[in-house]
């Protein structure tokens, strides 16, 4: 430890911290912006949670009034939907922990553009209050999807639309700018001697995920651009009565919305590799096949977007293509579970709190991938598109999968980024109400789904009740889980106790670990060398 | 101390200070931030309420942002090593993910334009064709090919300005420049011509125009803001600021123009030429 607290005297000249509008507001620093992305990603997943419990509530029975009516109910789904996507998941995983830990792995002192960081990161409190207006007003009832005619102003003609659509262009650009910060500093910001073949995993989930936000996004922009045109300006592009196509929309929304769906996901691959390695106290088995399985995720990713369209009237040919070619996904995903599982094979394995998520991510994130298969095929996808079915297969990867694995990563570096350990014991308590919560209430789904129980109505038949009730008690406990969630962040920071430079021992590799808990304000003033 | 990363050995220091630029805490992002707020909700307001002053406000905001974050950007790049040869990198690398993440911007109309185009979709008359029935277009070979001379006339005066620079010339610099930021100019008069001559309306006028307007109409807000950029190097050039061995300002200037120029060639070929149809008398 000689040579690092030795460099870190060394810094210390420069570990001025400014004041707080200063250090808050007007943030050049990767780690302070990290956090800011970190606490915004709690309040919007918080905010989107309770959406789920009042939808949860409304569907405990049948004929149940909590919400008043199908529109109300309409709005509070789309909100849900692009508050857990665009403001809970993507700030934690890409945002928060992006920023935190790429520059710490890479051994680079900041990010390429600390001030794009900055504005990448206060463009989404705005579009926040535009998606809540949206939301007060109860006039986004399109679904996230935004589908025309649902989003037209023949059928959606407040301004709350309006809001919530020019809230995504705002979280777009946000992410474009992100992207393109994460790219730079990746290719052009890494440590003497670290080869891209030697980056952390993590870096490499970034680096992928990057690339799919620079060229998925500007597409939706481009949708949401022709969709405000529509409704504002007289123009026909989703319009028949003009000429135009509401199936184009579907087209140019899911070549942003597939990749988008490996952005939320690839970041939390990535956090597990850790994960999975510093608590098996083994390197990552099949390091080379996990980067190119990333990449080959990434690339077939923007290839297989129609098979969210197999009952939009596209032809035979067609699905059987985009069937063919996301099932090809299966295969580079396949190589990842396999290697985390051949990672803890034989490992020294500890079962501490961030890993408890880890194997819980590798349970759901098999499970949504298996029920992927299943709704990948044309044929069956028939019968259970818009069931509940898919609701179920989506919430298992993403907000199971990413969730989990956002956890997983809080759980790994909170001790890292602030100082204070996480309480063990409630760290595993709420690992196990939030295991059981979720599966709770999204197991039961795929049962409602395969008989026949449509996604996005505020009521069913009698017949669904039995399942629907368990679902609901199953979303309770979820956000019990989410409440011991708050008293872990609590407890964690009026801990007493600090942390030592690599907390986890032998099995924690990357040069983060080689910095204090917390680490000095500027890191890495001299740049460390990887031979 | 050392560890181990995939089987390799890392040493804390490697006794290189760090050669990025960190810049102190700045104002400009939150508030851009802000100004883009006042941007997007001004236009809601503005077109629901007819209300402008949200939308001015924020766009004041943006542009009063631009201007001083690029005055810092300008001066660090004149501060001794602010901008290192990595940092210089750095910029590089970003303004080519700029400009890629602004082609899939334009792959979203050319997509939707190639929709309608290959599937035309009746408008009431029963008749699938592209374009329109109802539509008269521009005659590609009038002002729309001038429009094409033009801008590849100023890819060669940009180049030429480069060449200049590179070999100290400073009069053939500006000149070359000069050149380059009047043919934008004429570019946008001329398509400014152009519409208001249209045969068809944005609003109301069906898939057409729509595709046209907003296709085109995204091309020319490029080039105006191509052109701004042209025009500030040109300040720079003349106040002295670009050597042959530095001048990203305005290499980055140039990489947009020609980006603006290859946008319009597909432009021109895909929806003047080969998508015209019965063309309107002039």
């Amino acid at each position: 430890m000689d040579a690092t607290s030795e460099a870190h005297a060394h810094d210390h000249g420069h570990d001025h911290k400014p004041g707080f509008v200063t250090r808050w507001l007007f943030s050049t620093n990767h780690k302070d912006i990290g956090t800011l992305y970190l606490c915004f990603a709690v309040i919007g997943g918080l905010v989107g949670g309770i959406l789920s419990e009042i939808m949860r509530a409304q569907l405990q029975f049948p004929n149940n009034h909590i919400v008043s009516n199908g529109q109300e109910w309409n709005t509070i789904i789309t909100t849900h939907g692009l508050l857990m996507i665009f403001f809970s998941v993507m700030p934690a995983l890409i945002g928060g922990f992006g920023n935190w830990f790429i520059p710490l792995m890479i051994g680079a002192p900041d990010m390429a553009f600390p001030r794009l960081n900055n504005i990448s990161f206060w463009l989404l409190p705005p579009a926040f209050v535009l998606i809540c207006i949206g939301l007060l007003m109860g006039e986004s009832g399109s679904g996230w999807t935004l589908y025309p005619p649902l989003s037209s102003s023949i059928y959606e003609p407040g301004m709350g639309m309006d809001c919530t659509l020019f809230a995504l262009h705002l979280a777009g650009i946000s992410s474009l700018l992100g992207a393109m910060n994460f790219i730079v500093t990746i290719f052009n910001m890494r440590a003497p001697g670290m080869t891209l073949h030697k980056m952390p995993l993590f870096v490499w989930s970034e680096l992928v995920t990057a690339f799919l936000l620079l060229l998925a996004v500007p597409v939706l922009a481009g949708a949401i651009t022709m969709l405000i045109c529509d409704r504002n300006f007289g123009t026909a592009f989703f319009d028949p009565q003009g000429g135009g196509d509401p199936v184009l929309f579907q087209h140019l929304f899911w070549f942003f919305g597939h990749p988008e769906v490996y952005i939320m996901i690839l970041p939390g691959f990535g956090i597990i590799s850790h994960v999975i390695s510093t608590f098996s106290k083994k390197p990552i088995f099949g390091y080379l096949g996990m980067v190119y399985a990333m990449v080959a995720i990434g690339v077939v990713g923007f290839v297989v977007w129609a098979h969210h369209m197999f009952i939009s009237g596209i032809d035979v040919n067609t699905r059987a293509y985009f069937m063919a070619a996301t099932l090809v996904i299966a295969v580079p995903t396949g190589v990842k579970v396999f290697s985390w599982i051949a990672t803890m094979w034989g490992g020294s394995v500890e079962l501490k709190t961030p890993l408890l998520w880890a194997i819980g991510f590798l349970f759901v994130f098999t499970i949504g991938g298996v029920t992927g298969v299943v709704c990948a095929n044309a044929g069956i996808d028939q019968v259970i598109h818009n069931t509940y079915y898919v609701v179920a297969h989506f919430h298992y990867v993403l907000s199971l999968g990413a969730v989990f694995s956002i956890f997983a990563g809080f759980y790994y570096w909170i001790g890292k980024m602030s100082g204070h350990q996480y309480p063990e014991y409630w760290g595993k308590v709420h690992f196990w109400l939030t295991f059981i919560g979720v599966n709770l209430t999204f197991f039961p789904q795929h049962f409602l789904g395969l008989s026949g129980m449509p996604r996005r109505y505020p009521d069913y038949p009698n017949a669904f009740a039995g399942w629907n009730f368990v679902s609901s008690l199953g979303a309770y406990i979820g956000g019990i889980a989410f409440l011991v969630f708050l008293y872990v962040v609590y407890r964690t920071f009026t801990s007493k106790e600090h942390v030592a430079d690599n907390y986890w021992g032998e099995g924690a590799t990357t040069l983060e670990w080689m910095q204090t808990s917390p680490p000095a304000f500027h890191t890495y003033m001299e740049l460390p060398r990887v031979s | 101390m050392s560890s181990d990363v995939h089987g390799s050995t890392v040493s804390i220091s490697s006794g290189l200070k760090q050669p990025y630029h960190l810049p102190n805490p700045s104002p400009w992002p939150i508030i851009g931030a802000i100004g883009g707020f006042g941007i997007v909700f001004g236009i809601v307001l503005a077109a629901h309420y007819g209300n402008y002053i949200v939308l001015i406000l924020g766009a004041l905001t943006v542009l009063t942002t631009m201007f001083f974050w690029w005055r810092d950007v300008v001066r660090e790049s004149r501060t001794p090593g602010a901008h290192s040869p990595i940092v210089r990198l750095s910029l590089r690398y970003g303004m080519t993910l700029f400009i890629a993440s602004e082609v899939m911007f334009f792959v979203g109309f050319f997509w939707a334009y190639f929709n309608f185009l290959i599937f035309p979709h009746t408008q009431g008359d029963g008749q699938t064709v592209w374009p329109p029935s109802n539509i008269h277009t521009f005659a590609p070979f009038h002002l729309p090919f001038l429009n094409t001379m033009i801008l590849l006339l100023s890819g060669t005066t940009v180049t030429w300005a480069h060449h200049a620079l590179l070999e100290k010339n400073r009069r053939d610099l500006l000149l070359g420049l000069g050149l380059t930021i009047l043919l934008g100019m004429s570019f946008t008069v001329c398509q400014a011509i152009e519409y208001s001559h249209a045969p068809f309306k944005f609003n109301g006028g069906g898939v057409y125009p729509s595709t046209f307007f907003l296709a085109t109409g995204f091309h020319g807000f490029h080039v105006i803001v191509g052109t701004i950029f042209l025009i500030v190097c040109w300040f720079r050039a003349k106040a002295g600021q670009f050597t042959p061995e530095r001048h990203f300002g305005f290499e980055a200037a140039a990489w947009y123009w020609h980006f603006v120029d290859v946008v319009w060639l597909f432009l021109f070929t895909c929806i003047y030429w080969y998508g015209a149809g019965q063309i309107a008398p002039e």
